[in-house]
């Protein structure tokens, strides 16, 4: 019987009479890069670009990012989109701080990665400087179709991502050079 | 059962107990504040008792950039202002030149602008009324609404390239003619969009709950309203109707019939129903537009100057003084004359000022912009007063603050 | 009705108030006069309270910086409406920066408020009889005023983009 539904691909495995033996790292990764709750940090228009994609037209639910989350307690992945000034610079690094591990971020917009257009003395230059980031998508707003590419990326790091990852000590390192506790 | 009129007046009452209140923090990243500014309520219960508000948080120090800036580079600026309807704020900032350079600019390029910020109108009126629809729980209404602005951000890109920030334009007109795709666009458009926002208005305009819900919240009187500042819809919302498309009238607007819708009290419900209102009279005035723009003679979209108009894209790449004249517009070598100019357009939220001071350079001396946001939201804790903590959320969404206005 | 001329406008305020302004002229239509600081309440009150002239709505205020103009180094451009009659109107004021002291006009119109606290933020201009006067879009811990012609528009501690580059 042939339908249009995709599969996805079983991770490779023992597979027997009842029974299917594989890698912890990847059925976790399985499970989690198609569950992920966002957080969107909206500011300025990116965020309405964010809407966008999000609407019924560029649909980001099909990804599994169904449930958005405003609580940083109940997310994994904070997708800052649009400029940060310094002003706000504090209150993103509490937000991230409050999020669990595992968590992703990505810089969603030009300003988010660099500062964009804005090289003043008021935005901060890139959100890079104050918490580490996993996918950057470049763009003054980036399309929807960008930013879905920006969660696919996501999607691939998550589940290549080893289950003992945030205790390892090159992410103990990371953290410590952004000063993160 | 007391009205929200009632408690509203026992609680602007002086000789009331002193009693201890609790303080809450709306802000900066909340899921019902469309951009980030912060709220601190002082509440007694679930009454507000007074606000305090910072905002900031998305300082670009706009008017610094522009003083490094010359013209053409300050459009993308502008853009950035209220970025819900971009080509509003393109034509403002390309009218406030025109009128420092003393441009006349034919009347197809004239009425292709109206009919351009008319569209962005009923994109930013789509996104504000759906959104106040989702901050009262009705989140269906987003989702039928906001398809209709994918097909404007198709048209945008038909006529300029980008969906979101469009650049738009050119001092003089536009970069290109509006292909036959933008007509045909715009025609289907026409057809299709007032079925869905008929639909959408049913969904929300006679619901008993929704009505609950907006009437009586918010409101602000008229003397109130002109001390603070306020104008477009929020000021129409009170029952003054002023829209500087009538009473200044720019763009050739006066060319156009179309009413300006007033309300009564200034209350979310009355803002609510004015914008339903203008998005009506603006699909009015794009069909006018386009039938204007159909019978003057075609192939004109700019005015007939090398000084200040950019040459078209193809002869830059061919042609050698082309290039050159791209090259002196773009780094600012148009001779500007000292003087200044303040300039006003009607935005979706209401005047949308540019003052431009130019010192005969190549950048101007000071620009200075007058957003509307930023001189209404002033008087958002005098709306609240009084009223329920998702009052506050509702009011603050009728507003329409978009974050990138107020801070700029 | 009628926009109200720029005769009428400055023989009223002559007759009532008396010689207290200076007309700019040259503004692209719009009625442009420099008032010095100690009438411009007075001055300003005199038009938001008149029947005849019933400037009633305050439009912007911003200021502006002119380092070259020793003593008058500051400025702070009021604009007017009249919207019953749909005319405007500009006043300015300069104060030197030694003591950039103006009078609040939060007294007449509300929404000066928000308006003059910016003008502070940007140019250290301070609005005497202000209820709240404090930066409202720069960091609260700034000390400099960044819309001074001085201060530069980059942050000079960033330390990824290179001056060189960017051709500053």
């Amino acid at each position: 019987m042939s339908s249009n539904i995709k599969m996805t691909e079983a991770p490779p495995g023992l597979e027997g009479q009842g029974f299917f033996a594989t890698t912890l790292d990847s059925v976790v990764g399985l499970a989690r890069k198609n569950s992920i709750w966002p957080l969107p940090f909206a500011t300025s228009c990116c965020g309405i670009e964010f809407m966008a994609t999000m609407a019924s037209h560029y649909d980001l639910a099909r990804f599994g990012s169904e449930r958005l989350s405003f609580t940083p307690r109940q997310a994994d992945l904070l997708m800052v989109m649009g400029t940060i000034a310094k002003k706000m610079g504090p209150v993103l690094r509490q937000v991230y701080e409050q999020m669990a591990e595992p968590k992703w971020v990505i810089a969603v917009g030009a300003c988010a990665s660099s500062g964009g257009i804005f090289d003043t003395y008021s935005v901060l230059q890139g959100i890079d400087r104050i918490i580490p980031v996993d996918v950057y998508v470049p763009g003054c707003p980036p399309r929807p179709e960008q930013i879905i590419d920006g969660v696919l990326r996501i999607q691939d790091l998550v589940a290549k991502e080893s289950v003992r990852r945030r205790h390892s000590e090159e992410y103990k390192k990371l953290l410590q050079e952004y000063h993160v506790k | 059962m007391k009205t929200n009129l009632e408690y509203r007046a026992e609680f602007l009452n002086p000789d009331m107990p002193e009693i201890p209140y609790t303080t809450l923090n709306l802000g900066p990243t909340h899921p019902a504040t469309h951009g980030i500014f912060q709220n601190v309520l002082k509440m007694d219960g679930e009454r507000i008792v007074s606000g305090e508000q910072t905002i900031g948080y998305i300082h670009r120090a706009f008017e610094k950039i522009a003083e490094r800036r010359p013209f053409y580079q300050i459009t993308p600026l502008t853009d950035r202002l209220n970025y819900c309807s971009a080509p509003i704020n393109n034509t403002g900032w390309y009218l406030t030149v025109e009128k420092l350079l003393g441009v006349k600019v034919p009347k197809r390029v004239d009425y292709m602008r109206v009919m351009v910020m008319e569209l962005a109108r009923v994109a930013d009126h789509l996104i504000c009324n759906s959104i106040l629809g989702v901050d009262t729980g009705a989140l269906t209404g987003f989702t039928y609404v906001y398809q209709y602005r994918e097909k404007i951000y198709e048209i945008y890109e038909e006529i300029c390239g980008a969906r979101l920030t469009t650049n738009m334009g050119r001092i003089g007109g536009f970069e290109r003619d509006f292909s036959p795709k933008v007509f045909e666009l715009t025609r289907k458009f026409l057809k299709e969009f007032p079925v869905v926002w008929r639909e959408f208005e049913s969904l929300l305009s006679r619901n008993r709950i929704f009505m609950d819900r907006t009437i009586d919240t918010g409101a602000i009187s008229v003397e109130r309203a002109l001390n603070y500042g306020l104008t477009g819809p929020n000021l129409r919302a009170c029952g003054i109707d002023y829209d500087i498309r009538t009473a200044e009238p720019y763009c050739s607007y006066e060319d156009f019939i179309f009413d300006v819708p007033v309300g009564t009290t200034g209350d979310t419900y009355d803002r609510f129903v004015v914008r339903n209102e203008e998005i009506w009279q603006s699909l009015s005035l794009i069909e006018q537009a386009l039938n204007k723009i159909e019978a003057e003679p075609a192939g004109v979209f700019h005015a007939d100057s090398d000084h200040y108009y950019l040459p078209p894209k193809q002869e830059v790449y061919k042609n050698m003084e082309a290039l050159i004249y791209h090259f002196k517009i773009i780094m600012g070598e148009i001779e500007a004359p000292a003087g200044e100019v303040y300039h006003a357009v009607e935005g979706a939220n209401g005047e949308l000022g540019f003052y431009l001071i130019s010192d005969g350079g190549r950048t101007p001396y000071r620009l200075h912009f007058r957003r509307p946001c930023f001189i209404y939201y002033q008087a958002f804790p005098e709306m609240v007063r009084g009223q329920m903590l998702s009052d506050a959320i509702v009011v603050m969404s009728s507003l329409n603050v978009i974050a990138g206005e107020l801070d700029a | 009705m009628d926009p109200l001329s720029h005769d009428q406008i400055e023989s009223h305020i002559r007759t009532q108030l008396g010689d207290v302004f200076t007309i700019i002229p040259d503004s692209y239509g719009v009625f442009t006069m420099e008032v010095p600081l100690q009438q411009l309440y007075r001055v300003v009150q005199f038009l938001f309270k008149d029947e005849a002239l019933g400037f009633n709505f305050l439009t912007d205020l911003c200021g502006v910086h002119y380092p070259d103009d020793q003593g008058r180094e500051l400025c702070v451009v009021y604009h007017l409406q009249n919207m019953k009659r749909q005319t405007r109107m500009r006043i300015k004021t300069f104060v030197s920066s030694e003591k950039p002291e103006v009078p609040s006009l939060t007294g007449i119109y509300a929404s000066a408020n928000w308006m003059e606290r910016e003008t502070y933020d940007f140019y250290g201009i301070r609005f005497l009889g202000h209820p709240d006067l404090r930066r409202i879009l720069n960091m609260d811990e700034m000390v400099e005023f960044p819309m001074r012609k001085e201060f530069p528009l980059e942050d000079p501690l960033r330390e990824d983009k290179e001056d060189f580059h960017f051709g500053r």
